[in-house]
């Protein structure tokens, strides 16, 4: 394997004494796939939220691309190359689509602090660039308060790449949308992070899209990682199949 | 030695008066959400019933023990009524408003006792009789203290003390402290709500009306005791923690002390002391000494509208009205002319604060101080350096400016009730040191003769001259709320989260926007000094602050065009109140009141919504 893109050592987060994460170690290559998996309350979103900054662990670090980035707050992790979409969806709700899209280009382009020429005007093509390649073009007057849930995912998505990501974090892309919708919002982001070489970090529960997506998965249970490797090998693994008691599908 | 000993006691007598009020306050806070401006009001009523009932009618007849100490328990007990009534008819219906929404409707209440208060018992100040069993003095340490004041420093924690035992051993205690934990809990249990609201209203309400009823030996009974009792209370509620009575207890003896001895070591900067303990308290603990963070906010309050332009054929004819003024200015007298001067400055006042409380999302209660800051920046270049209007009006923003930086930098960290307590707060160091600053600010007499340069001194040049910089101050403004800063701004406004996701540093675009906003706010005061010829602290208090919010919340927050509308419609009517009758702060009050129970969304807001159904 190459040098990772990313690597985190030894993470540690506890909520009140209880070690929701205790000791997550892994790498991810440039333009890996890699799903993290676990049942509700695993870990999972409070090692994304290590991984991007909103937390700090109580212990272990986190390096990109070798530096590391442990502390750093999210946004300095976005310059750096780390876009991310959210379990619970986080969008500017008082916006049309596209002026979400535009104010991430705009702090893309360290364009935040302009007091004079008006916003509207400010790379209007690439923001509909962008909601194209999510396919929200049609979409882009429209407030994103009206938004359906499976498209405010799809925009949290645009955001996310508009400052040419190297990694994507994606915690539950698809939470609460319909199966089919499911599939193929996953089917879209693997596109566009093939094209562009971007890797991705995502958690999910449908495992129709866990194995039809990732190169690699990992598998969390009360914050340690009890399995890790190709689709198939985890698959295999008798403690998966344990957690995941009763789990026809695998 | 003895000396300090004697002074720490006098410090213990204030933080139990200071205690009552404060209890009162937080119980309120803890169980409504809501902070109660007109506490300070119930307080002055509490003193002024009490000396009613002292000296006048069948207690006064009966006289002795019964005679004073029947009175002030009556009068508490009557203020107590009072609060009540008042959660019935106003408060309950606000319960669900936004916070600002709630200090306002409470801070029109305090206008309108206020009046009440001036009617019923007239200007002059009222003196109660001294307290039986407690005249004269004791001997401590060989110092003379007064026994009235020996009896108050055993009252505060007697209160505290009842208090502990109502809210932890009656069922009514528990059932008020799981309705602060859980408000929807309570009502799952079958209790009435509405029945411990008002109950808890009575509670604060009566805790007030005593500690200004106890204040009857020791002090004239006057019509200013609301506002300052109100800003004390306010600052130990917030240095011990919204909704804590320990921490309010605990805030209450630091600030007592505080003052007692910053009486002997900083004269002259007390008030500063003050509020320099609660700026540090609140930057170290946001929530206080012993309080805890608030919720979420409710959910009414999580999704802010989209900025509405006001309807095409409303728009030309505001900018065809505009257009007509200026072409018409020369045939004015002075009187409109000057009224006009004052239109275009406050106009551009509430513009700079609808910067911060519309796109920017907070909360200032203490806008006046960039306001004043710029006036005397103004005033202050021309007394001391000779500097002519012209140097004093470019220079105002920039000082104003980086009086907002300062500011700034501790206010937009913290957000809701906290941040509009701090910004006040600091506008009350602002004005404590142009008041006690007397050799440089003049004080309390204000700098006079600060008049414009010879070409501007006509009213007609003047006008022009306000209109033209305060237009250029509003475009500006309206510039930026349209530019990538305002879009960075209400970025973080609707969601912090993802602005921080996408690399936007939510702190610096708050602090810049309070600067920027703080540096017009300047603009505005340096032109209304000159156009007075005068700078006094009450450029810099708290009614100005309120003026600037009123104009903002007239017009609707989430309009463009809000603070126009709502600065011409708030400055005309005080005009014109202030014309016809000498009750002008009760009818501003009834007219706030009405404002925020049935126009929530301003003028702008309201006039936008019937575009709309018409169109
Ligand atoms: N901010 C928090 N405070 C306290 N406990 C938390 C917090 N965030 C998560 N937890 C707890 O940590 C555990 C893991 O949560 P989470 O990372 O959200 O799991 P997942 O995303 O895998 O469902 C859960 O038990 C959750 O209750
Ligand atoms: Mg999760």
């Amino acid at each position: 394997m190459s040098t990772p893109l990313l690597e985190a050592e030894g993470l540690i987060k506890a909520w009140g004494g209880v070690r929701a994460v205790d000791g997550v170690s892994f790498a991810l290559a440039p333009g890996e796939m890699l799903a993290l998996i676990g049942p509700n309350g695993a870990g999972k979103s409070t090692c994304f939220n290590m991984l991007n900054g909103q937390i700090r662990p109580d212990a272990g670090r986190v390096r990109l691309g070798g530096r590391d980035i442990t502390g750093l707050p999210p946004r300095a992790v976005w310059r750096l190359g780390v876009g991310r979409t959210f379990q619970v969806t986080a969008t500017f709700g008082s916006m049309s689509v596209r002026e979400n899209v535009r104010a991430a280009l705009l702090s893309h382009h360290r364009r935040l602090l302009g007091l004079w020429r008006p916003a509207a005007r400010l790379h209007t093509a690439e923001a509909e660039a962008l909601l194209d390649r999510v396919g929200m073009l049609a979409q882009a007057d429209r407030p994103c308060a009206v938004l359906a849930y499976g498209d405010l995912k799809r925009l949290e998505l645009a955001m996310a790449l508009a400052h040419s990501p190297r990694l994507l974090l994606m915690d539950e892309p698809t939470a609460g949308m319909a199966p089919a919708e499911r599939g193929a919002l996953m089917q879209q982001t693997a596109a566009i992070a093939r094209e562009a070489g971007i890797a991705v970090l995502f958690t999910e529960h449908d495992m129709d899209v866990v194995f039809g997506h990732a190169d690699r998965v990992l598998v969390l249970e009360r914050g340690r990682l009890i399995a890790a490797g190709a689709p198939e090998e985890v698959r295999a693994d008798p403690r998966v199949r344990q957690v995941y008691l009763g789990g026809g599908r695998f | 030695m003895e000396a300090l000993a004697v002074q720490a006691l006098a410090g213990l007598a204030s933080a139990s008066s200071l205690f009552l009020v404060a209890s009162g306050l937080t119980v309120i806070f803890g169980v409504s959400r809501i902070v109660n401006f007109a506490h300070g009001s119930l307080y002055m009523l509490g003193a002024y019933l009490a000396w009613t009932f002292v000296s006048h009618g069948p207690l006064a007849e009966l006289g002795g023990f019964w005679g004073f100490w029947g009175g002030v328990l009556l009068a508490a007990l009557c203020v107590g009524a009072l609060g009540a009534a008042l959660e019935m008819t106003v408060l309950r219906r606000i319960y669900h408003a936004p916070e600002l929404f709630q200090l306002l409707a409470t801070f029109a209440l305090v206008l309108i006792v206020q009046d009440v208060a001036l009617l019923l018992w007239g200007a002059d100040d009222k003196f109660g009789p001294r307290a039986p069993l407690l005249r004269g003095a004791v001997e401590i340490l060989g110092l003379r203290f007064p026994r009235y004041e020996l009896f108050l420093i055993a009252v505060g924690p007697v209160v505290l003390g009842l208090l502990w035992l109502l809210f932890h051993r009656t069922r009514f205690g528990i059932l008020l402290r799981a309705a602060t934990q859980d408000r929807e809990m309570v009502s799952a249990l079958g209790v009435d709500q509405r029945l411990l609201f008002t109950a808890v209203f009575f509670l604060g309400a009566a805790l007030a009306g005593l500690g200004g009823a106890l204040q009857l030996p020791r002090e004239a009974v006057t019509l200013h005791m609301d506002m300052a009792i109100i800003v004390e209370a306010f600052v130990v509620v917030v240095i011990g923690g919204l909704g804590s009575l320990p921490g309010a207890f605990l805030a209450a003896l630091l600030i007592g002390e505080l003052h007692a001895f910053g009486i002997l070591v900083f004269p002259r900067i007390t008030l500063v002391l003050v509020f320099l303990v609660m700026a540090v308290v609140l930057v170290l603990r946001p929530h206080g000494l012993l309080g805890a963070p608030p919720g979420a906010p409710p959910a009414s309050e999580q999704a802010p509208p989209l900025p509405r332009p006001l309807p095409r054929g409303l728009r030309l004819a505001t900018l065809g009205a505009l257009a007509a003024l200026l072409l018409a200015a020369p045939f004015l007298g002075d009187y409109p002319l000057i009224l006009l001067a004052d239109f275009a400055v406050f106009i551009l006042f509430a513009a700079s604060l609808h910067l911060i409380m519309g796109p920017g999302g907070m909360a200032s209660f203490g806008h006046a101080a960039y306001f004043g800051a710029g006036a005397y920046a103004a005033g202050l270049l021309l007394r001391h350096l000779a500097a002519p209007m012209e140097m004093g009006l470019l220079l105002a923003p920039f000082a104003a400016g980086l009086v907002g930086l300062l500011f700034g930098w501790f206010c937009v960290r913290l957000s809701g009730v906290y941040a509009a307590m701090l910004t006040l707060a600091f506008a009350q160091i602002a004005w404590s040191v142009a008041f006690q600053w007397v050799e440089v600010t003049g004080g309390d007499n204000g700098l006079l003769g600060i008049w414009p340069s010879d070409w501007a001194r006509g009213k007609l040049a003047f006008f022009y001259l306000s209109a033209a910089l305060c237009g250029l101050g509003v475009w500006l403004l309206r510039r930026a709320i349209h530019a990538p800063f305002g879009l960075a701004l209400r970025a973080q406004r609707d969601s912090a989260l993802r602005a921080e996701a996408i690399g936007i540093d939510a702190f610096r675009i708050r602090w810049l926007a309070f600067a920027y906003a703080a540096a017009f706010a300047g603009l505005a005061g340096a032109l209304f000094a000159f156009g007075k010829g005068s700078v006094f602290p009450t450029y810099l208090a708290i009614p100005r602050s309120v003026d600037a919010l009123l104009m903002v919340l007239l017009g609707g927050v989430q309009t463009v065009s809000g603070p126009i509308l709502g600065a011409i419609a708030y400055a005309g009517l005080q005009e014109q109140l202030a014309r016809v009758t000498e009750l002008w702060r009760l009818l501003l009050g009834l007219v706030i009141l009405a404002l925020v129970l049935f126009f929530p969304r301003g003028l702008a807001g309201a006039l936008a919504q019937w575009g709309e159904k018409r169109a």
